[in-house]
């Protein structure tokens, strides 16, 4: 007995094993009947979708069992085209399954590889017309011609200038200047300290002049909260504490990781959160980022009241809103 | 004759004078497909393309790519009298005015849905059977590139209406431009005309959402399936299946009526989807203002893991001579992305290295014989699973009553942590999948027959198993790892050595493996 290691054999192809459709007639009758109820089905389907789209009216809402109030027209039009189209899947492959061939047939491969005389029928060609071309030998129409194509590429890059303006410093810049009366969002009113009760927060914007409506990219950089707190409650630089007023202070709603409205509010524990990547500000200590993939605090906004007592911005922002940008210094 | 065969043969005898076409198609009618439910997954990405074709036309008669404001004056009552984009109140009359629109725009987000889940489930199917070895490289990177697009197609579907959901969904993808070293302010004012929103930046993403991408969908598409038909389908190994073969059932009139017949099933499956399955109600988000969020934003699933990322990363930035980069946005956001997308595509050709096979391969790998492919395949899913689950850690926290920070916590450790031990329990699991296998051909199937012996001992009867199972489980090659030498037959130090050290480590790890049966060990068991 030899030593020589002996794979297990491969059986072959096993032989074809009939259906009952290819065998016995009744069984074939009934498949034939089978399929043709499944297209029936999906006919009627098409029926039921054309009967919701005109005769069941837009504004019936009923009750229905896992799908709550669900409104008539679009379930009857949505489940009638579902019929149609699946029934037509289902005849398909039922009419394929029992009664098309399905013995299994073997085609044989061929490797992607061309022959090799082929491929050096191949190279000699390339060669012989590439030389016929001159390619290799006329190196001035090459050099120009590459110059010629690259420089044309750059056309493209030319003609997307005009796509926008450039930045300037406009990401640095908002409408809030010195004396901004800050204006309730929405309602566009001055407000007054007295206002807000402690604990209170407010969605602010900078008062708006002019019959135009504010713009959605002005809000985009303006948007700012007041939160009141009790002054004691405050852990701020004596700068940061003249940037109040009498327990109210205002911070930048946009947030500074990836610009989301810093919407969230907890009052107990004095934290703002941004719903989208969930950084978290501490309001007393004027925003700190204290979790969350923030890298910075938001901009507080230095605000006072007016001689008629409304609130206003002392100054502009002292840093750029939002989120980081290359020419952003700090 | 009969008078159809007269009309057929007619028509057929018009076309081929003036194409030829009967040759080719005498051959192509009867080509052969393999047969396997697993082969049915890139269909279901193709026919839900087909759906998204139909459906997304239908959408684009009545949407207005605009961000020109109006007042909605529909029948939705809580909107009306509001400011806001025509594009929103377009989609608001699509789901309202437009009879069956609510309908095909629900249609139209689950097929994009399905798609997305079909693409990533192939991908699987061809990763963990081997199908993208030579000579299926190019359809395996058209695949990741088909893969990519489809996620930024979805995205910019999904910021077409310009409800507040998806508006901060923009506002965050116009944070990652502009966090862009040198450069990210140039081109976010260019992509949105200004500063952001302003009025550009929704005619110009539908533009590129029904034309530019769905153009470079179809070409791709296309080269996908030619090189499909080609190059003819992998199979799996069994009986009377070789390298040099193909065993299926031909395309006429069987595999066409099956194949047809899916797209309606698929078809179907999603307008039922579309009828009882509500999905993306804008109506409820209201129009978009960038002061405003609504709690619980969520991406759609196939951008989830990214804003998993995105949530978990430490807050980093460098300020360096006046300058900013925001490490916190550029790494989840553009660097682990690039890396994993790269690695993805470059798959085949890694794997090649560390094996050294240049062969042609049709013949599909169970995933338990290539432990350490399979294993890598679960780790990597590990991770995206681990980024997804924390793209919704906010949603994950109110269900189950966490502290969103301990949700967060847990993604940070768990995306370094969990990858690795799911390769060590993958590769274990395989490794023991293969015993199993061989203790199945040498001893057989355990029946649960008990068996008294004479002498009062009980035995459990093996039933030995079909010579066709055999040569299933046995089928497949075991390669042994690389052998590299440190020097040269002169005994010279090769060159590139540290590369070698580590393809040779890594070629040692591959080809750990359980020895298959042979003839002789059922030989020497038939002895004993």
């Amino acid at each position: 007995m030899s030593n020589e290691i002996e794979a297990i054999k491969d059986p072959g192809l096993p032989a074809h094993v009939h259906r009952k459709s290819d065998t016995d007639p009744v069984a074939e009758k009934r498949a034939e009947r089978q399929v043709a109820i499944l297209f029936l089905i999906s006919a009627l389907g098409t029926l039921l979708f054309i009967f919701a789209y005109y005769f069941i009216p837009e504004d019936v809402f009923f009750f229905f069992p896992v799908l709550g109030n669900t409104n008539a027209h679009q379930l009857f039009l949505g489940l009638g085209l579902a019929m149609a189209l699946f029934f037509i899947g289902a005849a398909a492959i039922h009419w394929a399954k029992t009664l098309m061939p399905d013995e299994e047939v073997i085609a044989m491969r061929h490797t992607m590889r061309s022959a090799d005389e082929d491929r050096d029928a191949l190279v000699a060609t390339v060669k012989e017309r590439a030389g016929a071309a001159g390619l290799g030998r006329r190196s001035l129409i090459k050099r120009s011609m590459g110059l010629s194509l690259g420089l044309i590429g750059l056309s493209p890059l030319v003609l997307l200038r005009d796509l926008g303006p450039l930045p300037g410093d406009d990401l640095t810049k908002t409408s809030w200047k010195a004396g901004t009366r800050l204006v309730t969002d929405p309602g566009d009113r001055p407000i007054r300290p007295e206002d807000l009760e402690v604990g209170a927060v407010a969605q602010v914007l900078p008062q708006h002049f002019g019959e135009e409506r504010r713009l959605l990219s002005d809000i985009a950089k303006d948007a700012v909260l007041l939160i009141r707190l009790r002054p004691e409650e405050f852990q701020l630089s004596p700068e940061r504490l003249s940037w109040t007023y009498d327990g109210i202070i205002a911070f930048s709603k946009i947030c500074s990781h990836m610009g989301c409205a810093v919407a969230l509010y907890e009052q107990t524990t004095k934290h703002l959160l941004c719903p989208c990547h969930q950084s978290t500000f501490d309001v007393p200590r004027a925003a700190k980022v204290i979790f969350g993939p923030s890298a910075r605090a938001l901009p507080q906004l230095a605000i006072t009241v007016d001689s008629e007592g409304y609130l206003i911005a002392q100054k502009p922002f002292s840093e750029p809103v939002g989120p980081s940008f290359w020419e952003r210094s700090t | 004759m009969t008078a159809r065969e007269r009309v057929a043969g007619t028509v057929a005898n018009y076309v081929d004078e003036r194409t030829g076409a009967a040759k080719w198609m005498k051959k192509n009618l009867t080509k052969v497909f393999p047969d396997h439910w697993s082969f049915l997954l890139g269909e279901i990405a193709l026919y839900s393309f087909v759906i998204l074709l139909l459906s997304g036309t239908f959408l684009t008669f009545w949407y207005d790519p605009s961000q020109r404001e109006v007042v909605y004056d529909g029948s939705y009552v809580p909107l009306q009298g509001l400011h806001m984009s025509a594009a929103y109140a377009s989609t608001l009359d699509i789901s309202f005015e437009i009879r069956g629109g609510l309908l095909m725009r629900q249609i139209h987000h689950w097929a994009a849905l399905i798609f997305m889940a079909a693409i990533v489930v192939h991908l699987m199917r061809v990763y963990f059977t081997g199908a993208f070895r030579k000579p299926r490289e190019f359809n395996w990177i058209i695949g990741v590139g088909l893969l990519t697009l489809g996620i930024v197609e979805g995205f910019l579907g999904y910021s077409l209406p310009d409800d507040l959901l998806s508006g901060t969904g923009i506002r965050i993808a116009e944070a990652i431009i502009q966090a862009l070293p040198v450069v990210g302010t140039y081109l976010a004012y260019f992509a949105f005309g200004g500063a952001f929103p302003g009025e550009a930046f929704i005619p110009r993403i539908f533009t590129v959402h029904i034309l530019l991408l769905p153009g470079i969908f179809l070409a791709l598409i296309t080269v996908h399936l030619m090189l499909v038909w080609y190059q003819k389908h992998t199979q799996w190994p069994g009986p009377g299946r070789t390298e040099k073969n193909v065993v299926g059932y031909p395309l006429m009139p069987a595999y066409m009526a099956k194949a047809g017949g899916f797209f309606f099933i698929v078809f179907g499956v999603t307008a039922f989807l579309g009828a009882v399955a509500s999905i993306n109600p804008i109506w409820l988000y209201g129009p978009y203002n960038p002061g405003q969020v609504s709690a619980g934003s969520q991406p759609d699933w196939y951008m989830g893991w990214l804003d998993g990322l995105v949530r978990m990363a430490p807050p980093l930035e460098s300020h360096i001579f006046g300058y900013t980069i925001p490490w916190n946005i550029l790494i989840p956001g553009l660097i682990v992305p690039g890396i994993l997308f790269t690695g993805l595509a470059l798959y085949p050709f890694i794997e090649s290295w560390i094996t050294g096979d240049k062969r042609e391969h049709h013949l599909l790998d169970r995933p338990r014989n290539v432990p350490n492919r399979t294993a890598l395949g679960a780790m990597s899913l590990t991770f995206m699973l681990v980024a997804l689950v924390n793209g919704g850690n906010d949603i994950i926290a109110t269900t189950f009553h966490l502290g969103i920070n301990q949700v967060m916590w847990f993604s940070r450790f768990a995306i370094f942590i969990l990858p690795p031990i799911a390769f060590a329990v993958t590769k274990r699991i395989c490794l023991s999948l293969q015993r199993a296998d061989r203790e199945l051909v040498l001893h057989g199937r355990e029946t649960g027959r008990l068996l008294m012996l004479p002498h009062g001992e009980f035995v459990e009867v093996h039933e030995p198993i079909s010579p066709e199972l055999a040569w299933k489980l046995t089928a497949h090659e075991q390669a042994p790892a690389l052998a590299l030498e440190d020097v040269d037959d002169r005994g010279v130090r090769r060159a590139g050595g540290l590369k070698n050290k580590l393809r040779k480590r890594i070629s040692q790890a591959n080809a750990e493996t359980i020895a298959k049966p042979t003839l002789n060990d059922l030989k020497e068991i038939e002895h004993h």
